[in-house]
């Protein structure tokens, strides 16, 4: 069980879709079916993963490696440590979620599904490969089903959303192939395999146009991995992509696919390329900040609500980055504590973030679903002339109470307030920086001040105040809405409240990492 | 070898040459009436003892007909390829509807004369054996091209390609007139020697003989700026035989140039070997490495404007001859085994997209992109393979293509030269991605489920779905195409 437990998680949507190819035309009920019991299965697995997931050791664990192909030393190889797990149980939780999430879908349910399983199985394949060519692979399969996911079940923008999403990422992700084979190249024997790189990929020692090769890689491999994340100037693509993509995918890009990009980072650039990271680092937290605070002002002064989430995928992902630039807090000025602090929240902020923005996503579905507009305010060329710059809902608490309560909650949880888990991961984060770069995570905390001021602006001119009478007949949440948002809710309050099981997975990996960037580097002691 | 004893390591072609004969005759003394359908039988079963005696032949360990042609292992790999190529091209022409009011059965006797030139030039060594094989290839092509009698664009596909094929093989022709001055000998290893000893003047005589060599293989390639009549012909030729050109004579031109520039203009005879340096020290690298960045470039900027289906193709094995030749920069063994890779998996994918191309001609009569609207919804079993060969165009897994483009990328960084060859590489396959999402956009996002869809044609579609079988497999598990290639690195040396 152990050896091939990770090969079943990547695989096992893969056979979810291999088995809709059989099933007639005009099943459609089947389809979803299906789906829902292959990542339902595939989360009772990551479930198990969690449950047996050594906390105690700081190791690869449930590690799998085959030959693949032997003439290229390209190998099977597959394991998950403390930055792994949480990204692992977060793509199976929020698959499984997606799926009951598109439980409406009827426009080719077939191809629809199949698509969803093949993307599960690209971003599984992500997070657990320790090749780098296994994880180049995933990487780009998944951009597949996300191209056609976008493109086909969208909205009215749908072509050129997912168009752009496919070239920018795909623009990251050939710099990133270049930059993978010179690794594979330098090193000595040629590998992909990203633990023996850590201790060669250091060593490379060339200059190329009158830069350090190493840099040259960094650059490849960091912009590949900003474009996902996104970070300024290369987010362009997310707020389009968010809008125009169905509910269960915009679910899936700001709930799992931003977290490849610092995943990346943290699992390749890091630990192989320390020098440059420690170089960069004070770079990365400027772009963090930016991040925070260009999100914030846009989500704003944004008047679709869906759009207005999308831009606080960008503030919080610029939190994410402020964290994860604390690792070199020691030679700061600051403490390890700090970059502890920091890189673990970092961590924890990814995994709770995927978390509330997925809720965030699916309300904003759920209400969309009944109005079928989803404006805060309409905007001053809205087609109905009568309705410009008019509010779009209003005093909605009174009719769908269950459906504000949830909104209610998720978005305290969005702009960080205690006892819920976005406060625990931001505050770990802001603490790791301030220990770092004093003056730039001052800059940057005002980012929670901008967050406070649209979720609750939001809030308050959707729910509050007299009843729209347009929106009087609107049902409040079923069942099957109630059941997918429950699961995210919970985690939120109790992760808020008892944030130590899931920083016990990810503390040792990260402390590791830190020192090993610290230590590794030929600026040790600087 | 002297020539009675070569005879039984010619069995292939003599065997191509004699059912030839047999089928001409068998032409004449047929019926109008089922003429077509015997000659494709006779061609057929011709083609396949042709690969039985491929199967069967050995390795003689010299040249044959006095060092005019090596069968090496190198050579059969190419062989093998046209082979299925060919076929591939006879299976599908009945049911090409382009062709159903044509006389076919000249239409065959012409493949096969021309894959007996592609047999020719993947054996080559000699420059008279090497302008004589192109010229067997070019003529035959001339005609198919040109088959669609009543059809304008088919007469001027065929008027264009006999006038660039004549000034380029001229061009050639004169360039290895120049290698045999200096050698006094038409043979390749000769010519290298002869070559290696000169210094001083000779050796402007030996670019000029270099440069107009490379005009003629880029015009068998279609390298720019030798491209010009790639989109007409490939536009206004029967669509069977747009595919056929746009792998089999492209193969065999990669093979030959891959031969001569290999051995007659290294510095030493051994070949292919870990690393390979240019008779004195030319920059034929360098050469080459500019041909290939713009030949991708132009190739995929010029695509995007396309409106044809089979023009955008047709730009696109433009582009696609710039990624090969980012290995021929380097032309150790490594760099000859991707190129080699990569013709084969070019063949599968480009044969399937284009075997698309002539179905959907066949059931709508479009060629325009935007006729193409809603195809994966009428016709799933043939828009998902063409969604296959389209991503693997582009050089996404899990498809050979990213495979081959991975090993031709490879060929520049692991030997550390020409980085911004690479960065141009990867940059163009951005751009290529952006016009082939044009034909999966029109196919798969416009358009709605109507539920309605279009009967397949189950021939046709069925070699579509086995074309797409090595796209997917070799993305995954390459491991026995590589192995194949890495055996196939032999290349036939006096003494060597």
């Amino acid at each position: 069980m152990d050896a091939s437990i990770l090969t079943i998680l990547v695989f096992l949507p893969v056979l979810g879709a291999a088995a809709m190819l059989f099933v007639p035309r005009g099943q459609d009920e089947l389809f979803r079916w299906i789906a829902a019991g292959f990542t339902g299965v595939q989360l009772l697995f990551a479930c198990w993963v969690l449950w047996a997931f050594d906390r105690g050791s700081s190791q690869f664990q449930f590690e799998v490696v085959a030959a693949w192909i032997p003439s290229f030393n390209v190998n099977y190889h597959m394991g998950i440590d403390g930055l792994s797990m949480p990204m692992v149980f977060l793509t199976a939780l929020l698959s499984f979620i997606s799926i009951v999430a598109s439980w409406k879908i009827t426009k080719a349910p077939r191809g629809y599904f199949a698509l969803f399983l093949l993307l599960d199985a690209g971003m599984m394949g992500v997070f657990v490969s320790l090749d780098f060519f296994l994880f180049y692979m995933f990487w780009e399969v998944m951009l597949l089903p996300m191209y056609f996911l976008i493109g086909i079940w969208g909205g009215p923008q749908r072509q050129y959303a997912a168009i752009k999403f496919f070239l920018y990422t795909l623009f990251g992700s050939v710099l990133m192939l270049l930059a993978m084979l010179a690794l594979y190249f330098y090193s000595d024997p040629h590998t992909f395999n990203l633990i023996t790189l850590i201790s060669q990929a250091h060593k490379i020692d060339v200059m190329l146009w009158g830069i350090e090769m190493k840099w040259l890689i960094w650059f490849a491999l960091f912009i590949g991995f900003a474009i996902k994340v996104p970070i300024f100037p290369f987010h362009t693509w997310l707020p389009l992509a968010h809008v125009e993509a169905p509910t269960a995918v915009s679910v899936i890009l700001a709930g799992v696919l931003l977290k490849m990009g610092t995943y990346g980072l943290l699992r390749i650039s890091y630990p192989l390329l320390p020098d440059q990271t420690i170089v960069f680092a004070v770079a990365l937290a400027v772009l963090g900040v930016i991040n925070i605070i260009w999100g914030a002002a846009n989500a704003i002064a944004q008047v679709d609500l869906k759009r207005m989430v999308a831009y606080s995928s960008v503030s919080h992902m610029g939190i994410v980055l402020l964290g994860m630039a604390a690792v070199v807090s020691v030679r700061e000025g600051g403490t390890m504590a700090g970059a502890q602090l920091g890189m673990n929240g970092a961590v924890l902020q990814m995994f709770n973030h995927g978390i509330i923005t997925a809720a965030l996503f699916l309300l904003v579905g759920v209400i969309y679903d009944r109005a079928h507009h989803r404006y805060i305010v309409y905007p001053s060329d809205y087609k109905d002339k009568a309705l410009r710059g008019k509010l779009g809902f209003g005093g909605l608490a009174v009719g769908l109470p269950i459906f504000s309560g949830f909104v209610a909650l998720v978005f305290f949880a969005g702009l960080g307030l205690p006892a819920l888990s976005g406060f625990i991961s931001e505050a770990m984060c802001f603490l790791g920086g301030f220990s770092t770069f004093r003056t730039l995570t001052i800059i940057g905390t005002f980012g929670i001040l901008l967050n406070a001021v649209y979720f609750l602006r939001a809030y308050q001119r959707m729910f509050m105040g007299s009843p729209n009478e347009r929106w009087s007949g609107l049902s409040d949440m079923s069942p099957r809405e109630i059941g997918m948002l429950a699961p995210l809710v919970i985690i939120i309050i109790f992760l808020g409240v008892y944030p130590s099981p899931a920083l016990n997975v990810i503390s040792l990996t990260m402390n590791n990492l830190i020192e090993l960037v610290n230590a590794a580097s030929s600026l040790a002691g600087m | 070898m002297p020539n009675i004893e070569s005879l039984s390591f010619f069995l292939p072609e003599l065997f191509l040459t004699a059912s030839m004969v047999v089928i001409i005759l068998v032409d004449v003394f047929m019926g109008p009436a089922n003429r077509n359908r015997v000659v494709r039988q006779l061609s057929l079963a011709a083609l396949a003892v042709t690969a039985y005696l491929l199967w069967v032949q050995t390795d003689p360990g010299e040249a044959i007909f006095f060092g005019a042609l090596a069968v090496d292992p190198y050579s059969r790999f190419f062989k093998w390829l046209f082979l299925i190529a060919t076929a591939v091209i006879f299976f599908v022409t009945p049911y090409t509807s382009q062709l159903l009011k044509t006389a076919r059965h000249e239409y065959y006797l012409f493949l096969l004369a021309v894959m007996f030139g592609l047999f020719l030039m993947a054996s080559a060594q000699d420059l008279i054996i090497i302008y004589l094989s192109i010229e067997i290839v070019s003529i035959g092509s001339f005609v198919l091209a040109g088959f669609l009698k009543g059809d304008r664009h088919s007469n001027e596909s065929s008027l264009k390609y006999v006038i660039y094929g004549a000034f380029s093989s001229g061009v050639m022709l004169y360039g290895l007139s120049l290698l045999f001055g200096l050698a006094g000998s038409t043979n390749l290893f000769d010519v290298q020697r002869a070559l290696a000893s000169i210094t001083g003047p000779g050796d402007l005589i030996l670019v000029a003989a270099l440069l107009m060599i490379l005009v003629g293989f880029g015009y068998k390639i279609s390298m720019a700026p030798f491209h010009f009549w790639t989109p007409d012909v490939y536009q206004g030729a029967p669509t069977t035989i747009t595919a056929y050109l746009s792998v089999a004579p492209k193969a065999a031109g990669f093979a030959l140039a891959l031969r001569v520039l290999g051995i007659a203009f290294g510095d030493n005879l051994q070949f292919p070997a870990d690393q390979w340096f240019p008779v004195g020290n030319l920059a034929i690298g360098t050469v080459i490495a500019l041909f290939s960045g713009l030949t991708m470039t132009v190739g995929n900027i010029l695509a995007i404007q396309q409106n044809s289906v089979k023009r955008m193709l047709a730009y696109s094995s433009v582009a696609h001859a710039g990624y090969m030749l980012m290995a021929v920069t380097i032309l150790n063994i490594q760099a000859l085994g991707a190129v080699m890779f990569y013709l084969a998996v070019y063949l599968f994918m480009n044969l399937g997209a284009f075997l698309v191309v002539i179905l959907v001609h066949n059931k709508f009569g479009y060629d325009d992109i935007d006729d193409w609207r809603g195809l994966g919804f009428k016709l799933p079993l043939v828009a998902v393979p063409m969604g296959v060969f389209l991503f693997s165009l582009t050089g996404l897994p899990p498809t050979a293509g990213f495979v081959g483009k991975v090993y031709l990328f490879s060929v520049l960084i692991s030997s550390q030269q020409f980085w911004w060859l690479a960065v141009l590489g990867v940059l163009n396959s951005v751009v290529s991605l952006y016009y082939y999402l044009r034909i999966m956009k029109v196919m798969f996002l416009e358009g709605e489920p109507t539920g309605e869809t279009v009967s397949d044609h189950p021939a046709m579609t069925g070699m579509i779905l086995a074309l797409m079988v090595p796209v997917l497999l070799f993305g995954v598990y390459w491991s026995p195409l590589m192995g194949w290639v890495r055996a196939s690195l032999k290349i036939f040396t006096p003494g060597g």
